[in-house]
């Protein structure tokens, strides 16, 4: 038997997708031996948040705990937090995201346990399959009786749950008071309205080939035509053309769109690993030995200058 | 002020790592090892500080068995001023490593303990978080930017919404995103210098040794191949393949 706790990610108005996602490999645990899952939500005027989570299907209840100190994202305040909430459990799970992958270490070695980053399948209440060497490696983990589990899940890796649950929301009080030492200054987002990287169907990415920030519009216009996400490689990143939010691979976000088109980008493994669960890969590169075409379902050598005005064209 | 730098050996980034054929690990025989490169550029950091005269020393520390000396030596050479290796066996887990940084921290009052966001062979990303819970002190992971100012240290993280930054108390734990630097390149003579820096030998069991329960690595397997795909001849084909496809 199970009793698993899950961190909700959320931005104070709306739960990301990757709780979700954490929901149903919880559930995959579940399978092994019953048990229940329940979701922790920490922030400052969440009531709208935990509701969202208690409609998540398959979640028993919901703890919301309010406090202006959780109000912003910070590891030192949500992972003690986090690891106080956590007794009792027997497994305690967040979505791989830069905030999970913050706060549940943290509040793992408070615990006194070591953690699973990047739960990719489940095995038994207590084994695992996560990704190693940016994913050229899948290696089985089975964490020994007496510990609690402590995780991230990989959201490219599972569906998210659905809704129609109706899970109890508690009111939880803050068993830890504000870290004074860490303070937030604030968050410059990139934001615009296109849909999110993380979740969106179709993704449109541009490689260091773009060689500008300009030349990026030709892949926001097609990206706009078919209402798809704009991702980019680390090497478009590095160079400018493109904020840090939208790299795509083992160090930037791990995504698994239905559709993925890459224009001038090699392939190489780190940025890969990003795009490894995607359904169909399209890949355009005027080299005809680049390591993308390897993994790409659809391949054409050409140059994206010409391919992309001729591409719109097409579609219209 | 000192900066205690992590330096992880890992297999270098540019190997086409290969899982052995019995399952066991991935083939390390004969394979290229390197500074994990977070943490060369959380030395680099490390060092820009130095320059800046905002640091005193800089000390490198890796754990694990005699071969690791190899990468402290890139570090010294580098530019750090002595090294630290902490005897262990290679497969620690994070919570032992962190266990590892929290006590040289306290041992030689660290300002700054510095590390890698995340080593490339087992893709944990936890080393910071944990050093920084069992220390008591900040943590400000993935940073793309870190000015120090007295005794407060003000980083840009790169998070999946963006940048966002904190204000954090020293002594704390600064884990090194991709775009915080470009590390130098090591000249000969400064290698040759390396070889006469300090690098001390102590024993995981005087830091506190192992700790917490060790999740049990078991069988290794190369990732599901994606099926080959097709080549197409222009843009129509790629068009109409794609409208097939029902996917535009
Ligand atoms: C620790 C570490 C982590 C990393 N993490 C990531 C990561 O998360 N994500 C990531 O993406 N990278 C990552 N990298 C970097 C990675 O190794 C590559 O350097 C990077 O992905 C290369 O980006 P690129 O494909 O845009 O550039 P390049 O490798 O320079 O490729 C450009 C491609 O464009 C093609 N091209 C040029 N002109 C045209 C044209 N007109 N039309 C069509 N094609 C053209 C070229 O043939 C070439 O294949 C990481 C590296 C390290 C060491």
């Amino acid at each position: 038997m199970s009793k698993i706790l899950i961190l909700a990610e959320h931005d104070g108005d709306t739960l990301n997708p990757g709780t979700a996602k954490a929901v149903s490999c919880a559930q995959a645990i579940t399978a092994h031996g019953g048990g229940d899952v329940d979701i922790l939500v920490l922030g400052d005027g969440i009531d709208g948040v935990a509701a969202q989570a208690s409609a998540l299907q398959g979640v028993n209840a919901v703890l919301a705990t309010n406090a202006p100190h959780l109000a912003a994202p910070l590891a030192a305040n949500h992972g003690p937090e986090l690891a106080a909430a956590a007794d009792g459990y027997s497994h305690v799970l967040a979505p791989s995201s830069t905030y999970g992958k913050d706060v549940l270490p943290h509040a793992a070695a408070l615990m006194g346990v070591n953690a699973l980053s990047d739960i990719m399948a489940v095995d038994g209440e207590r084994a695992f399959k996560r990704p190693v060497y940016a994913g050229n490696a899948i290696v089985d983990v089975s964490v020994p009786e007496g510990a609690v589990i402590a995780g991230t899940t990989r959201s490219a890796s599972w569906s998210a749950a659905g809704e129609g649950g109706s899970g109890a929301v508690q009111d939880r009080a803050a068993a830890c008071e504000a870290a004074a030492h860490t303070r937030y200054v604030g968050l410059e987002g990139a934001g615009g309205d296109r849909p999110d990287l993380q979740t969106a169907p179709v993704v449109v990415s541009g490689g260091r080939a773009l060689g500008s920030a300009e030349n990026f519009d030709l892949i926001y216009g097609l990206a706009d035509k078919l209402g798809a996400a704009v991702g980019a490689s680390r090497a478009a990143v590095d160079a400018g053309y493109v904020p840090n939010d939208m790299q795509v691979g083992q160090t930037g976000k791990i995504i698994s769109p239905e559709l993925y088109l890459a224009f001038g980008i090699s392939g190489a493994i780190q940025h890969l690993t990003g795009i490894k669960d995607a359904g169909t890969i399209v890949a355009v590169n005027k080299d005809a030995d680049a390591p993308i075409f390897e993994v790409a379902d659809i391949g054409l050598v050409g140059d994206l200058f010409t391919v992309i005005p001729e591409f719109e064209q097409q579609l219209s | 002020m000192k900066i205690l730098v992590g330096i992880k050996r890992a297999v270098d980034y540019n190997v086409r790592v290969r899982v052995k054929s019995d399952g066991s690990g991935v083939e390390t025989d004969g394979v290229k090892m390197s500074v994990n490169p977070f943490d060369e550029i959380a030395l680099e950091e490390a060092l820009r500080l130095k320059e800046a005269g905002k640091a005193d020393e800089v000390i490198v520390v890796s754990i694990g068995p005699g071969d690791v000396q190899q990468q402290l030596r890139t570090g010294l050479a580098m530019g750090a001023d002595r090294a630290i290796q902490v005897e262990a066996g290679d497969t620690l887990q994070p919570l032992t490593v962190a266990q590892v940084f929290k006590a040289l921290a306290e041992r030689e009052g660290a300002g700054i303990v510095f590390l890698g966001k995340q080593a490339i062979d087992d893709d944990s990303n936890q080393v910071g978080q944990m050093t920084a819970a069992l220390w008591g002190r900040p943590q400000a992971t993935f940073a793309s930017k870190v000015s120090l100012n007295g005794e407060t240290a003000t980083v840009t993280r790169e998070v999946d919404a963006g940048l966002e930054t904190i204000e954090i108390d020293l002594p704390a734990v600064i884990t090194s995103d991709l775009r915080l630097n470009e590390p130098r390149f090591v000249k000969l003579p400064d290698i040759m210098k390396a070889k006469r820096k300090p690098l001390d030998v102590i024993a995981l069991d005087e830091l506190g040794g192992v700790v917490g329960v060790a999740p049990e690595a078991g069988h290794h397997a190369p990732p599901e191949p994606r099926g080959r795909g097709i080549m197409v001849d222009d843009t129509a084909a790629l068009v109409a393949e794609l409208k097939n496809r029902g996917l535009v």
